[in-house]
């Protein structure tokens, strides 16, 4: 397989115009929205502090909070299971599967079920996986990755999403009219709800003391695939715990203010025992995958496992100049954008995906509104270093695995020159002598080059005129 | 960021040039010391300063970054002010020293100097008060606030305080002012296709405000910017926000 590379998808995708229209349209809206939202700078600082605070303190005592979760759910009749790999979850939704004798099943969005690859999985195996998110939907129709964490389709316009569903669907007409293309997807699945043996859905909050699971939508179709089949099977990532039900209504308030600028969603589902004797609807079963996947050894590190705080919101690619420009596809991740060169990396390891990390201008606009304070840029930067460590010794995966000779070469070089007063001085007159005579056209100055002009270096150093006018060394 | 607590005005004070500003834009270096030293203080340029150390953090090489470091912190003794003309550098001596020497047996002088660590315009506005008297032609500017003096440093009304003091000088805001320019350091060598996205709607973004000149307070972004714009024959030159500050208002020759 060959190597995932974010430089080579990224130049190609930020000269399609087309796309590049999409995804500037659509952040500038999402942008917007937020900041209508939070017009109370001292609000949004509190708020953000106690969303940090809440889920810090959960990351703090995961493993205990994790026990305090399967024991509450065990007590609501909730079946819990723990997966170590991505592999193992996916063999124990098939094992559910195949126990309640489920061939065909709906999905409510779920980012954990698309690290899994589980439609991937249960098609192979013979299971027929739909998805009932409106835009998860409409990618798997086209047999595309999201390139959203929470508008999955938002790199496809109207006309696009038209054309697909006129070519997919049968019987479907082409229409332009947002409505109109609701209502055919809508005919669609609600057919396949009643039909289904099992739903499947992801989990926003999972509360430990109660046993409550929280799911947060804006379509119904969570709703529906958690009460409509006679199985419910949740999977989620186990940093996704909190500890009390007080914390998730702050959680709550930061994530869908900071996602789609909603004040609430329309739907907000809370999970926390399959149907009892005498109800008459919701799933007869109910069980619960928490999914590892390299998450412990996350939380592990002190300056890292703050990447586990994340809730999802997708705020920080909403607000990033390089994601608005290329795309979630660029990524060739399950997350992209800045929680995804974060996080990515982390999980597959620097050896696989060492590139992410050194996307980035460095530039904040994330961490600047991302609701639960990750310092991204802290941990981009930290994870230059591990991916470029002299030793490789750190619980980081893949650590040292993009150290490359010449370039390490090249900054003891620099490290040389710049930590003798003597030889700066030195080599920096050489420079402003010479240094216009090097060819613009050699790489990696030609990348530069390719759209602006050469930077020209002044025929005199700042300590040289310094020196002449007169101002004290010391 | 918590508010800064600033002090009154010192005596003396270091200047940091950067290394930007050494090979590339002196005359920058040279107007932030005049500004300095117009406000009556004494100031001293160690010239065995180098570098702050961040294109080899940036780059992931914290060891040849700590040597770099290592060698300037003792050329920064004095207990006194050291005035950064850069959001960027500025802020890794700010924000970054500090973590940069956890443990080490240098950790207590990198803090304590990181505390003396003053971007130029912050110093200009906090510290010193500075009333500056336009003495140029009228002329249509616009400013572009790096990342790291927005950002990091939480600096956003300060240069434009400085400029709006200079009452022939017409600033005209950028439509995306917060946007990053795609500079990024090594970013614009490494990811060279992204960065030229960047900053050619940055350019296209000075271009629509029809300002003379673009004005910067970090060199790095006006090296982009500006290498744009001259790519593409615009008529917009670009100056560092120190010299333009003192070319308005000296009297020259
Ligand atoms: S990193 Fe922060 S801003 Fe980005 S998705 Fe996670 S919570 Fe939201």
């Amino acid at each position: 397989m060959s190597q995932a590379d974010f430089r080579g998808a990224a130049s190609v995708a930020v000269g399609d115009v087309q796309l590049r229209g999409n995804f500037r349209r659509a952040m500038d809206g999402l942008m917007e929205k937020r900041a209508a939202q939070f017009t109370d700078a001292d609000e949004e600082g509190r708020l953000r502090a106690l969303g940090e605070s809440i889920r810090s303190r959960s990351l703090a005592r995961l493993p205990e909070l994790l026990e305090k979760l399967e024991a509450s759910c065990k007590r609501n009749g909730i079946q819990v299971h723990w997966a170590e790999t991505t592999a193992d979850a996916n063999q124990t939704v098939m094992d559910i599967l195949k126990n309640r004798g489920a061939r065909t099943l709906v999905k409510g969005k779920s980012m954990v079920s698309e690290e899994m690859e589980l439609n991937h999985f249960l098609e192979a195996e013979g299971i027929e996986a739909l998805e009932s998110d409106l835009g998860e939907y409409i990618i798997q129709l086209a047999g595309e990755m999201p390139s959203h964490i929470v508008m999955p389709v938002i790199h496809r316009n109207t006309g696009q999403i038209a054309e697909l569903m006129e070519q997919k669907i049968e019987g479907a007409p082409y229409t332009e009219d947002a409505d109109e293309l609701c209502q055919i997807a809508r005919k669609v699945l609600r057919e396949k709800f009643y039909r289904a043996d099992a739903g499947v859905s992801g989990v926003n909050f999972a509360v430990a003391e109660t046993g409550t699971l929280c799911l947060v939508e804006n379509e119904g179709n969570g709703r529906m695939s958690t009460t409509a089949p006679r199985t419910h099977i949740a999977v989620m990532g186990i940093e996704k715990v909190v500890e009390h039900l007080q914390d998730v209504p702050p959680l709550l308030s930061l994530l869908t203010r900071s996602a789609t600028g909603q004040h609430i969603t329309t739907y907000f589902n809370m999970i926390s025992s399959p149907r009892r004797p005498g109800e008459v609807d919701g799933p007869e079963e109910v069980h619960l995958v928490l999914l590892d996947n390299g998450r412990s050894r996350i939380v592990s590190d002190p300056e890292l496992k703050a990447t586990l705080r994340c809730i999802r919101c997708g705020a920080c690619m909403n607000h990033c100049p390089v994601y608005t420009r290329v795309g979630g596809h660029a990524y060739q991740a399950v997350i992209p954008g800045p929680i995804g060169k974060i996080l990515t990396p982390q999980l597959q390891g620097l050896d696989e995906r060492g590139d992410l990390p050194f996307g980035s201008t460095l530039c904040n606009a994330c961490v600047e509104v991302c609701p639960v304070k990750i310092p991204i840029v802290e941990l981009l930067l930290r994870l230059r270093a591990e991916a470029n460590s002299p030793t490789g010794d750190s619980s980081v995966k893949g650590s040292g695995a993009k150290r490359d000779k010449t370039e390490a070469l090249l900054w003891s070089g620099w490290q040389r020159m710049h930590a003798s007063g003597k030889l700066y001085n030195s080599l920096s007159r050489v420079l402003a002598k010479t240094g216009n005579l090097a060819p613009g056209f050699m790489p990696p100055l030609s990348g530069w080059t390719a759209t602006r002009t050469k930077p020209r270096f002044a025929s005199q150093t700042l300590h040289q005129l310094a020196r002449k006018r007169g101002v004290p060394d010391e | 960021m918590p508010d800064r607590i600033y002090p009154s005005q010192p005596e003396s004070v270091y200047f940091y040039g950067t290394c930007l500003v050494d090979l590339f834009y002196p005359d920058a270096g040279m107007a932030g010391i005049e500004l300095l030293k117009r406000e009556g203080l004494q100031v001293i340029f160690p010239q065995d300063q180098s570098c702050c150390g961040q294109p080899a953090y940036n780059s992931g090489y914290r060891e040849e970054a700590r040597a770099v470091v290592r060698s300037q912190l003792a050329l920064f003794s004095k207990p006194i002010p050291i005035i950064v003309p850069s959001g960027s550098c500025a802020s890794m001596m700010r924000n970054r020293f500090p973590d940069l020497f956890e443990g080490d047996p240098d950790e207590s002088k990198a803090v304590a100097l990181s505390g003396r660590v003053f971007e130029l315009t912050e110093f200009l506005v906090h510290v010193l008060e500075v009333d500056l008297v336009d003495l140029g032609p009228p002329v249509n500017v616009t400013w572009h606030g790096s990342c790291s003096m927005q950002r990091e440093m939480g600096l956003r009304e300060e240069p434009r305080q400085l400029l709006q003091q200079l009452n022939q000088v017409q600033l005209t805001p950028l439509e995306r002012e917060r946007e990053c320019c795609g500079f990024g350091g090594t970013f614009s060598v490494k990811l060279p296709e992204i960065s030229s996205a960047m900053a050619k709607d940055k350019a296209d973004d000075v271009r629509r405000t029809g300002a003379q000149i673009l004005i910067s307070g970090d060199c790095g972004c006006m090296m982009n910017i500006k290498g744009t714009l001259e790519q593409d024959g615009a008529p917009v030159t670009a100056k560092h926000i120190a010299q333009f500050l003192w070319e308005r208002t000296h009297e020259s020759g």
